[in-house]
């Protein structure tokens, strides 16, 4: 009860205390909001980026044809075995007639040759089309379904694609860098300007201990104050988030310069960003605001 | 009983500085004590070792059984809420009116709302602010200020008043208020213990009075004895 009463007078303490310190709290308050918002145009930026890669890596096929005297109940069996690899996601049989059709969709001139043909005639192999789980062991998977019997060649764009894998690679791991680095420049800024804050107020500090206040009732009143800040220095950003992305996502149909480049939908990725903004802004208030405070404490 | 025994304390500053040599020095409990004595004679620090401001090198320092010599920094906040401090410059929190000042010392031990509003209200009228609770420290007067340190100081009812040059910023006619409040606190139990440089409130007060110099005790007037020498 009586620890509830102190943690009360804490929270209301801590509370009155950003608007009776105002021009500090708003120091702070600006500084948290100046580097979320960077922090928040990094991590949008940076999970697009992997998104398209995960779109494009995701279009990877892998193309399996088939000898030409496979029977239909073969072809059954086949599909199995290749489903029990490891690394499969989806296997779909596509038979030759398919492919003529798609092929001649696709241009003029192969629906001229293609019409001839019917369909003992008709000179394209049936295939496989397989998604893989893990792109980077495309090559191990192709290789093992080429193992298997009936099938007779296998494509993937071998060399293109453990091409594509190594850039994507980089790139994720620039942004993962960009991001950590922003947030701990954040933290370390963040950090600073409460301990200015702070320092302001060692004679508040000074005058507690004098009348018997134990460290952790000093402690507690600036630890939520710095929580405080935390707040209100990330509503900016996280409102700039919410609705600067979907107003930038709604703008463009989704799309950047051309279909390849998707955004991701800004339901609830904004909230998860959003989110991602407050637990930073509170973490670092907290913990920036109790490092000052310790600073002036006797320990 | 003792309320305070120092027994051979010594206190020596980094800088090399001995400011208190070998002091032995027993306080009564409901005793009123001047600590006298000229600039750099070691009375302030007497009195920080007290409320464990400074750490004395060598000697014992016992306040109401607490052993304030050997506490940890951690741990000095038990001493502090049995004893009340007066400081020359008030060390009141300008942002916080006078109610919150003199509450703020019951409230880091979770006193109940109205507890801390009843003795608040007794305490501010006891020193004579009662119709000043909502003013801010800046907008009152020297003395009015000094007031509310002394009400923020005895408001938990503790057993020992230190007061180090309570009267220095004040002028003669308001530092005679802020004494007839010291003795109120007294008559009603409270040990107080004053650091003054203003001989003519010790003149007046007829109280026991420890001279210092050169960090010893040259005399201990018992109470009603001291004569000004002049000092």
């Amino acid at each position: 009860m009586k620890a509830f009463r102190i943690l009360g007078r804490d929270i209301r303490d801590s509370f009155k205390s950003v608007f009776r310190n105002f021009s500090l709290s708003l120091a702070s308050i600006t500084c948290i909001t100046i580097t979320l918002l960077v922090v928040s145009i990094s991590v949008i930026l940076s999970l697009n980026v992997d998104n398209i890669a995960t779109l494009i890596e995701k279009d990877v096929t892998i193309v399996a044809f088939l000898e030409k005297d496979v029977e239909e109940v073969d072809i059954k069996l086949l599909q199995r075995e290749i489903e029990r690899l490891d690394n499969i996601d989806t296997v779909v049989f596509q038979s030759k007639e398919d492919t003529k059709n798609e092929m001649m969709e696709a241009s003029e001139d192969f629906k001229n040759v293609m019409q001839d043909y019917t369909e003992d005639e008709n000179p394209l192999q049936d295939s496989f089309k397989v998604k893989v789980i893990d792109i980077e062991l495309i090559g191990e998977t192709a290789n093992q379904i080429k193992e298997l019997d009936g099938v007779d060649v296998v494509k993937y764009g071998e060399g293109m694609v453990e091409q594509l894998v190594q850039v994507f690679k980089v790139v994720r791991n620039i942004c993962i860098f960009i991001v950590v680095t922003l947030i701990v420049v954040t933290a370390f800024l963040i950090s600073n300007t409460i301990k200015i804050t702070i320092y302001s107020r060692r004679k508040e500090i000074e005058i507690m201990r004098l009348v018997g206040a134990s460290n952790l009732n000093i402690k507690i009143p600036f630890v939520f104050e710095g929580l405080f800040l935390g707040i209100l220095g990330s509503i900016i950003p996280m409102l700039v988030t919410v609705y600067g992305y979907t107003a930038i996502y709604e703008q463009s149909g989704g799309i950047l310069f051309s279909n390849i480049i998707e955004l991701v939908e800004p339901m609830p990725f904004v909230l998860w960003v959003s989110l991602i903004l407050l637990v930073i802004g509170m973490v670092v208030g907290m913990f920036g605001s109790l490092l000052a405070v310790r600073k002036h404490l006797k320990i | 009983m003792n309320l305070i025994r120092m027994k051979g304390v010594k206190k020596t500053y980094k800088n090399g500085v001995t400011a208190i040599y070998d002091l032995d020095l027993k306080i009564e409990k409901g005793e009123f004590v001047f600590i006298i004595g000229s600039t750099g004679c070691g009375k302030s620090t007497l009195i920080k070792m007290l409320y464990r401001e400074e750490k004395p090198n060598t000697g014992e320092i016992i306040v109401g059984g607490l052993n304030v010599a050997k506490l940890k920094n951690r741990k000095v906040y038990k001493l502090r809420r049995k004893l009340g401090v007066v400081y020359q410059d008030f060390k009141l929190l300008p942002k916080s009116t006078v109610f919150e000042n003199v509450a703020f010392a019951l409230e880091i031990f979770g006193t109940p709302k109205k507890e801390i509003y009843e003795k608040v209200l007794k305490v501010l009228d006891l020193v004579g602010l009662k119709n000043k609770a909502k003013h801010y420290p800046t907008n009152l007067s020297g003395g009015e200020q000094q007031r509310v340190a002394i009400a923020r100081a005895i408001v938990n009812e503790p057993k020992l008043l230190i007061c180090d040059e309570p009267t220095g910023n004040l002028d003669e006619n308001t530092s005679m208020e802020i004494m007839k409040v010291l003795e109120e606190v007294n008559k009603m139990g409270t040990t107080i213990i004053m650091v003054t440089h203003d001989t003519k409130i010790v003149d007046r007060m007829k109280k026991r009075v420890i001279l210092l110099d050169a960090g010893r005790i040259v005399k201990d007037y018992p109470e009603g004895t001291y004569v000004n020498e002049g000092i």
